[in-house]
C-alpha cells in the first residue's frame, strides 16, 4: 500500500490505496464519488471521463497512486458557486442531451474540456472530440446539440427536440 | 403555440439534475455495510461436460468467505421461458432447465459453473482462478443450419434435438399462400441475416444482495427492467423465497434495451450467497463479462418470397426463418421470434396471403432475446428488403409501391393476413409527410454532387408498423404467454395535496418521472412539479409488469389515468359532502369541483385536507384518506406506423458507407412529452443504424465469441450518425387506451436498418455495380468492397 | 489486476535501475494499453515503473540538425499540439484514439508496444526516425521486428523519439469502426533523398515499408505513379472486420490518398 494524496473537486484527500487501485475506484469506493461510472474495460466507453490538472482523462486507466499531488475534478465537482448547472449541464437538460444518465458524468467533462480548448466548435470537432464517449440512448444528436447551444451558438436550425 | 404544461408539453425532465451533477444513484453506487464481492467462474469452452470442480484451495484463500458450484443449486428450480410456443404439429416447444449455475455441462463460452464470494473483488477473482475445474470439450454447434442436422452436437442431450420448435403462422393459411406465390406473375425471392446484436446498456449489470436473519427478509438491489418479474420469477421457479419476504429494488438503471428485462443467474446467486454468509454480496459486470452473459438479440436467417401482380400489388408474403435462441431459452426468446414477428409479417399492407414458419434453434452460444424492437425488427427488415428488391425488379418507384398496397385509412379496424387487428393509421399521410423532410427533389443535385467527390450516393425508404403497448393479457395467454401483461398504478394524494404516484413501469431513460406527471397534473388541474413518480421499488409499489415494448405509457399509463379517475371520483363524494350538494351534482374541471349550475365549488387541494381530516364523514358513505390504485390491461396492441428515409455516400474505392441524413416520420398517436419522445426515436436510429453499418456478433466455429469487447463491436459513436430529421405530426390516435397513445421506444430501431441498406443498394446501383442486389448486415466497408468486387 | 508495486521515479537513471532490480518489473507509459491488459489478468508483473513522472522524458523541440525530439513519455496531446514543425506527424498524434486517450497516452509506450495496428510506428518508420533508448540509438528501420516486437531489450526504455522533418507528407488512416484503431494506414514522407511509404494495420509482421511504392513514388511523387503496383493479400491481418486482400486494396488506395493530401 502507497499512500496518496491529490485535491479533488477543491478538496485536499489523501488515504492508502494500492499500486493496482484505479483512479476510478478510489473516487468511487474510497472517497465515495460514484458520479464517475464505469462501463466498460477497454478504456473505451468514456464514462469515467475525469479532469486531471485540467486535462480530460479516463480514470479507469490510471492509477491513483499517479494522480499524486494532482488537481482532480469530477463530475461532483461541476457546477456553479451557489450549487446550480453549468452552461454545459444546463444545455444537457435544456436539449434533452441525456435519457439514461450512465453516460452523463464523462460527455459534461469531455464537452467541458472541448469547451475549454474550442469555445466554438462546429458539429463535426463536437463529434470528433466525443469519439471516445458512447452513449446508447440519445443518438448523440441532442448532446451535440447541447454542446453547440452552451458555446453560445445558435441552435434553433438544428432539427427541433 | 406549443405547450409549456401539461400533455403535449416539452417539459423539461426533473431527473436530469441528479443525472448531470453526479447524483444518480445506480445499482453499483450502493455501498451497505460489511458488504462482500461475487465474482463468477465462467466457461472458456462453448460445450464441455463437467467432470470435476476442486474448489478446496480456492475456498481457503485470504479474504474468502465461500464458494458456489452448479451442485449448490441442483434442487433449486430453473430460469423459466416465459411462453410456451407449440410446434405446427401441435407438440410444445423443447424447455431445457436453465440453473443458476452450470451443472454437469457448459453451454456456450461465458456460461458461469462457479462463483467466489470474498471481502474484496480481486480476492474473489485470485479465488476463483484457484478453482480447478476438469472441462472436457465437446465439438460445439454454432451455426444454425448445422445444428438442426443429423448428427449435431447437441447443446442439450437430454431433449435429443436442437430444435425448440417449428412453429407455423398462421398454418390454415398455408396452403393459400403456397397456391398464390405458385400462381403469382412475379416472385422476388431474398435470403438474408438479421444480424445478432449486443445490447450494450452502458451501465453493465449489478445486483446487490442483503439478508436480514432476524426477519428471514430478502433485499436484492439489481439492473432491471421489471423488478415485480424479477421477484416473481425468483420466488416462483428458482429459490421459492416467498414475495413477501422479498424486496427487489431497481434504482436509477443505465439503459436497457431489452437485456435487463429478464431474470439472470447472478441475481439468484447472490441472494442466496447473501443468506449463507450473513452478509451484502455484491457483484457488477465487468464489460467483457456482459458481452459474454447478457443475452443478445436479433439472430435470424430467413428465406422470404413476395408474390405480386405486373403492377407491384402484392399478393403474397412467404417467410422460413431460423431464429437462434442460444444455449438456454431466456424468459422472453420465445416469444420474439413468433409472436412479436410472425404476427408482423403483413407490415403497413393490405396484402391477402401471409404465412410464416419459423424454427428456433438451440446453439453453443449466448441466450438469445429480446432486444429493442424485438421481432420487430426483424420483420421489418425481411419485408422492406424484399419490397425494395421487387420494386426494382418491376421498375416502380419505392414509395409508390409502397402506396399501392397500404391499408387506407376508412379501412380501420383492419385485420391483418398475419392476424392483427390494427385499430387505427395513415400510412399514405405518413408517406406525404416523409417527402416533404427528404427533398427528394434535390437528391439528383445532391446525387452529382457526391459523384463529383468520387461517391457514390443512394436514397432509400421504409415504412414499418408495429406492435406495442405490450400486451392484452387474455390474447396473448390464447398464445402462451405464462404471465398477464397489464401494468398497475396507485395515485396517493396527500393531506397537503401533493401527490405521489407508485408506477409498476420502470425508467432507465425514458422519462417517466417527468412524462406521467404531465398527465396526472392535466387530469387535477394541478402543478406537476406537486407530483412525485415512484418506480423500481416492489415493496412500494403494487404491482408492475415493467418497462419493454412500448408498453410504459399505453399500459402503465393508462393504469395511471385510471387510478386518477377514481380520485376524481372520490373527490367528488367528498366535495358533495363538502358542499352539500348531491354527488351526481358534482363536476370537476381545473381542479375545481364544482355544483353543476352554481357558483358553489371546492378546491382539489381542500378536498384532499378534507379527506384526511373527515372530522364530519359519513362514515358509511365514505372512507378516509385519498389513495386509488388501478390495474389496466389493454384491450388490444397499440400499433405506431411510420415512413423513413436514409440517404448515404458510398466510397467505392473502399466501401465505407456514410449516413448523410436520416428523416423519420412516425404515428405514435397522441404524443404526452414532444421532447421525450423525439429523444427516443433517435436513440433508436442510432441502434437501427448501428445495426445495419456497425454491429457484428462474430462466434468462430468453436464458439468464441470474436466480437468480445468494444476493440471489435463496433458501437455507434457520435461521428458515426448524422442529425437526424423526426416528425410526429401525423397522429391518428390509439381507439382503445385512454391516452390515445401508441408508444415510441422501439420505433427507430424498427424503423431504421431496412432504409439504410436499401440506401446503400440504391446508391451501388447508381455507380453501375448493379449485380449487387443484398448486402446481409452490418454493410461494414469490407462487406461492401467485397460486394462491389465480386 | 494482479497486485503489483507501482513506482514513480523521477530521472532515466532511477526507472532503469528499478527496472534492472527485478525480471518482473515493466515500464509504464500512458497505461492506454497496458492498464486495459491487466485487467484482463493478461500480464502478471510484480513492479510497474511509470516513466509519465520524468521530466526529461517530456516535450517536443527541434535539433539543430532540425530533427523534431519527442520525449519518450510525452503524451500524443502534446505531440499534436507542439510538433508544427512536422504537420504531418502533429496530425497523426491528434488522430490516435481519443481526447482522453490523448491526454494519457505516450509515443515510447506505444512504439514499445508496437501494435500492428497503431499509428506512430508507421510515423517513426515512414519517416526515418530514430529511437533514442537509456541505452543506445536504434534506426526505425532496425526497430519493428513484427507485432507486438522490437529491438528494445528487457528493461531498456525510449526516451527520445527523432523525426527527420521532410519536404511533405501526409498520413491516411482508415478507422477500424470498433476500436479506432488503424485499420489499414499509410504515412508517405517525400524526403529529398526519396520517398518512404510505411503501412501500419495490415501485416501481420506488423509495420512495414512498402518498398515498390517508395520507388515508384520516388521517381514521380503522384498518386498515379502507384497505378500498376499492387500488394499482395498473403501475410496480410484477416479478421473480423476485413480480409488481408481487403487490407492490402486499402493500402494501395490509402497510399495515393496520402500522396494527394502531402503538404
Amino acid at each position: 500500500m502507497t499512500q496518496v494524496a491529490m485535491t479533488v473537486n477543491g478538496k485536499s484527500v489523501s488515504g492508502e490505496v494500492e499500486g493496482r487501485t484505479l483512479l476510478s475506484d478510489y473516487l468511487r469506493e474510497d472517497l465515495r464519488l460514484t458520479g464517475t461510472h464505469v462501463g466498460c474495460d477497454t478504456s473505451q466507453c468514456g464514462a469515467c471521463v475525469v479532469h486531471v490538472d485540467g486535462k480530460a482523462v479516463k480514470a479507469c486507466t490510471m492509477f491513483a497512486a499517479e494522480a499524486e499531488g494532482a488537481q482532480v475534478t469530477t463530475i461532483e465537482g461541476m457546477g456553479t458557486a451557489d450549487g446550480g448547472l453549468t452552461a454545459v449541464q444546463q444545455a444537457f437538460q435544456d436539449h434533452h442531451g441525456l435519457q439514461c444518465g450512465f453516460c452523463t458524468p464523462g460527455m459534461v467533462m469531455t464537452a467541458a474540456a472541448l469547451l475549454e480548448e474550442t469555445p466554438k466548435p462546429t458539429e463535426a470537432e463536437i463529434r470528433d472530440y466525443l469519439e471516445g464517449n458512447i452513449c446508447r440512448c440519445t443518438g448523440y444528436h441532442n448532446i451535440v446539440k447541447a454542446i453547440m447551444a452552451a458555446s453560445g451558438q445558435d441552435v434553433s436550425a438544428v432539427a427541433a427536440e | 403555440m406549443p405547450k409549456d404544461h401539461g400533455v403535449g408539453a416539452s417539459s423539461a425532465r426533473r431527473e436530469d439534475v441528479r443525472f448531470l451533477t453526479g447524483r444518480g444513484k445506480y445499482t453499483d453506487d450502493i455501498a451497505l455495510q460489511g458488504q462482500t464481492h461475487a465474482v463468477f467462474v465462467r466457461s472458456q469452452v462453448a460445450n464441455g461436460v463437467i467432470t470435476s470442480i476442486d474448489t478446496t484451495e480456492a475456498a481457503a484463500m485470504p479474504g474468502v468467505l465461500a464458494v458456489f458450484t452448479g451442485a449448490d443449486f441442483a434442487d433449486v428450480g430453473g430460469n423459466p421461458a416465459g411462453w410456451q410456443i407449440n410446434s405446427r404439429d401441435g407438440e410444445p416447444m423443447k424447455e431445457p432447465k436453465r440453473p443458476v449455475l452450470a451443472h454437469g455441462k457448459v453451454r456456450h463460452v461465458g456460461d458461469a459453473y462457479a462463483a467466489v464470494i470474498a471481502e474484496t473483488e480481486e480476492q474473489a477473482r485470485d479465488a476463483a482462478e484457484a478453482i480447478v475445474a476438469e472441462i472436457e470439450e465437446q465439438p460445439a454447434v454454432v451455426d444454425m443450419g448445422k445444428a438442426l442436422e443429423d448428427g449435431s452436437p447437441l447443446v442439450h442431450d437430454e431433449i435429443g434435438t436442437n430444435q425448440c420448435f417449428d412453429w407455423g403462422w398462421i398454418e390454415d393459411n398455408r396452403a393459400a399462400t403456397d397456391a398464390a406465390i405458385k400462381a403469382a406473375p412475379h416472385v422476388t425471392t431474398l435470403e438474408l441475416v438479421n444480424n445478432r446484436l449486443v445490447p450494450n446498456a452502458m451501465e453493465p449489470r449489478a445486483s446487490m444482495a442483503d439478508y436480514d436473519p432476524g426477519t428471514g427478509d430478502y433485499t436484492l438491489y439489481t439492473t432491471s427492467q421489471n423488478p415485480h418479474l424479477t421477484r416473481l420469477l425468483i420466488s416462483a421457479f428458482v429459490l421459492g423465497i416467498p414475495e413477501n419476504k422479498l424486496k427487489v429494488v431497481a434504482p436509477d438503471v443505465g439503459g436497457g434495451f431489452g437485456s435487463k428485462i429478464y431474470h439472470y443467474g447472478e441475481e439468484a446467486l447472490v441472494l442466496a450467497a447473501a443468506k449463507k454468509i450473513g452478509r451484502p454480496v455484491r457483484w457488477t459486470a465487468s464489460r467483457s463479462e456482459s458481452f459474454l452473459s447478457d443475452a443478445h438479440g436479433r439472430d435470424h436467417v430467413t428465406k422470404i418470397e413476395l408474390a405480386c401482380e405486373e403492377d407491384g400489388t402484392f399478393i403474397a408474403f412467404r417467410t422460413e426463418t431460423m431464429a437462434n435462441v442460444g444455449a438456454y431459452l431466456s424468459n422472453f426468446s420465445t416469444a420474439t421470434p413468433t409472436f412479436l414477428h410472425g404476427t408482423l409479417m403483413a407490415g403497413n399492407y393490405a396484402v391477402p396471403n401471409v404465412y410464416v414458419n419459423v424454427k428456433a434453434v438451440f446453439t453453443n452460444t449466448a441466450p438469445v432475446d429480446a432486444y429493442r424492437g424485438a421481432g420487430r425488427p426483424e420483420a421489418t427488415y425481411s419485408l422492406e428488403r424484399v419490397i425494395d428488391m421487387a420494386a426494382r425488379e418491376l421498375g416502380i418507384d419505392p414509395l409508390e409501391i409502397r402506396r399501392r398496397n397500404f391499408v387506407q385509412p376508412d379501412q380501420f379496424p383492419f385485420t391483418s393476413a398475419a392476424g392483427l387487428e390494427y385499430d387505427t393509421g395513415d400510412y399514405g399521410a405518413l408517406v406525404d409527410t416523409l417527402e416533404e423532410m427528404i427533398d427528394r427533389d434535390g437528391f439528383e443535385a445532391r446525387r452529382r454532387d457526391s459523384a463529383a467527390r468520387g461517391k457514390l450516393r443512394g436514397l432509400g425508404v421504409n415504412t414499418y408498423i408495429e406492435a406495442c403497448g405490450i400486451a392484452p393479457s387474455n390474447l396473448v395467454g390464447v398464445l402462451g404467454a405464462r404471465v398477464g401483461l397489464y401494468d398497475a398504478a396507485t395515485v396517493r394524494v396527500n393531506a397537503t395535496g401533493n401527490i405521489a404516484v407508485m408506477v409498476g413501469a420502470h425508467s432507465h431513460g425514458q422519462g417517466h418521472e417527468t412524462a406521467f406527471p404531465q398527465v396526472v397534473a392535466d387530469m387535477l388541474g394541478v402543478d406537476e412539479n406537486s407530483i412525485e413518480i415512484v418506480h423500481g421499488d416492489t415493496s412500494k409499489i403494487p404491482f408492475g409488469m415493467g418497462t419493454y415494448g412500448s408498453r410504459s405509457l399505453a399500459v402503465c399509463g393508462s393504469a395511471v389515468v385510471r387510478a386518477t379517475d377514481k380520485i376524481i371520483t372520490k373527490g367528488k363524494k367528498i366535495a358533495a359532502h363538502m358542499l352539500e350538494a348531491a354527488e351526481a351534482d358534482i363536476e370537476f374541471t381545473d381542479g375545481q369541483f364544482s355544483v353543476a349550475g352554481t357558483d358553489k365549488s371546492v378546491g382539489f387541494g381542500d378536498v384532499a385536507l378534507k379527506a384526511y381530516i373527515p372530522h364530519d364523514f359519513p362514515l358509511e358513505e365514505v372512507e378516509p384518506g385519498l389513495e386509488e390504485t388501478a390495474f389496466y390491461d389493454p384491450a388490444n396492441f397499440t400499433y405506431p406506423s411510420g415512413a423513413y428515409a436514409c440517404e448515404v455516400e458510398v466510397d467505392p474505392e473502399t466501401g465505407k458507407v456514410t449516413v448523410d441524413r436520416f428523416a423519420a416520420a412516425d404515428d405514435f398517436g397522441n404524443v404526452i412529452n414532444p421532447m421525450i419522445v423525439t429523444g427516443q426515436v433517435h436513440g433508436g436510429l442510432a441502434q437501427g443504424i448501428g445495426q445495419a453499418l456497425l454491429e457484428q456478433t462474430t462466434y468462430d466455429s468453436e464458439g468464441q465469441l470474436i466480437s468480445a469487447s468494444y476493440m471489435d463491436y463496433a458501437m455507434p459513436r457520435a461521428d458515426d450518425l448524422p442529425f437526424y430529421e423526426v416528425d410526429h405530426s401525423c397522429q391518428t390516435p390509439c381507439t382503445h387506451n385512454p391516452l390515445g397513445v401508441k408508444g415510441c421506444g422501439e420505433a427507430g430501431a424498427i424503423g431504421s436498418p431496412p432504409s439504410v441498406v436499401n440506401a446503400v443498394i440504391d446508391a451501388l446501383h447508381a455507380g453501375g455495380h448493379t449485380h449487387v442486389t443484398h448486402i446481409d448486415m452490418p454493410l461494414t466497408p469490407a462487406r461492401v468492397w467485397s460486394a462491389i468486387n465480386s | 489486476m494482479y497486485a503489483f508495486d507501482l513506482e514513480r521515479p523521477g530521472r532515466i537513471a532511477d526507472a532503469v535501475k528499478l527496472l534492472s532490480d527485478s525480471e518482473e518489473s515493466q515500464p509504464l507509459g500512458g497505461g492506454q494499453t497496458l492498464i486495459p491488459t491487466l485487467k484482463q489478468r493478461l500480464a502478471m508483473p510484480e513492479r510497474l515503473v511509470s516513466l509519465t513522472a520524468i521530466p526529461e522524458m517530456q516535450g517536443v523541440c527541434l535539433s539543430d540538425a532540425g530533427e523534431v525530439c519527442i520525449g519518450g513519455a510525452t503524451t500524443h496531446a502534446t505531440v499534436a499540439a507542439e510538433a508544427g514543425a512536422y504537420p504531418a506527424l502533429a496530425a497523426l498524434a491528434a488522430g490516435i484514439g481519443d481526447p482522453a486517450v490523448r491526454n494519457r497516452g505516450t509515443i515510447g509506450g506505444s512504439l514499445a508496444n508496437n501494435d500492428p495496428s497503431a499509428c506512430y510506428p508507421a510515423a517513426a518508420l515512414g519517416s526515418g526516425a530514430r529511437i533514442i533508448t537509456n541505452a543506445r540509438e536504434i534506426a526505425a528501420d532496425d526497430y519493428f521486428q513484427g507485432m507486438f516486437t522490437t529491438a528494445l531489450d528487457e528493461g531498456e526504455i525510449i526516451t527520445e523519439v527523432r523525426f527527420p522533418v521532410p519536404e511533405k507528407a501526409h498520413y491516411e488512416k482508415f478507422d477500424q469502426p470498433a476500436s479506432r484503431f488503424a485499420l489499414t494506414a499509410v504515412f508517405v514522407a517525400k524526403y529529398a533523398d526519396g520517398v518512404r511509404v510505411a503501412v501500419t494495420g495490415a501485416s501481420e509482421e506488423g509495420v512495414f515499408r512498402w518498398s515498390e511504392a517508395e520507388a515508384a513514388l520516388s521517381a514521380d511523387f503522384s498518386a498515379e505513379a502507384l497505378s500498376g503496383l499492387s500488394l499482395s493479400g498473403d501475410g496480410m491481418i484477416s479478421d473480423l472486420h476485413g480480409s488481408g486482400a481487403y487490407r492490402a486494396h486499402l493500402a494501395k488506395v490509402l497510399t495515393g490518398r496520402a500522396v494527394a493530401a502531402a503538404r
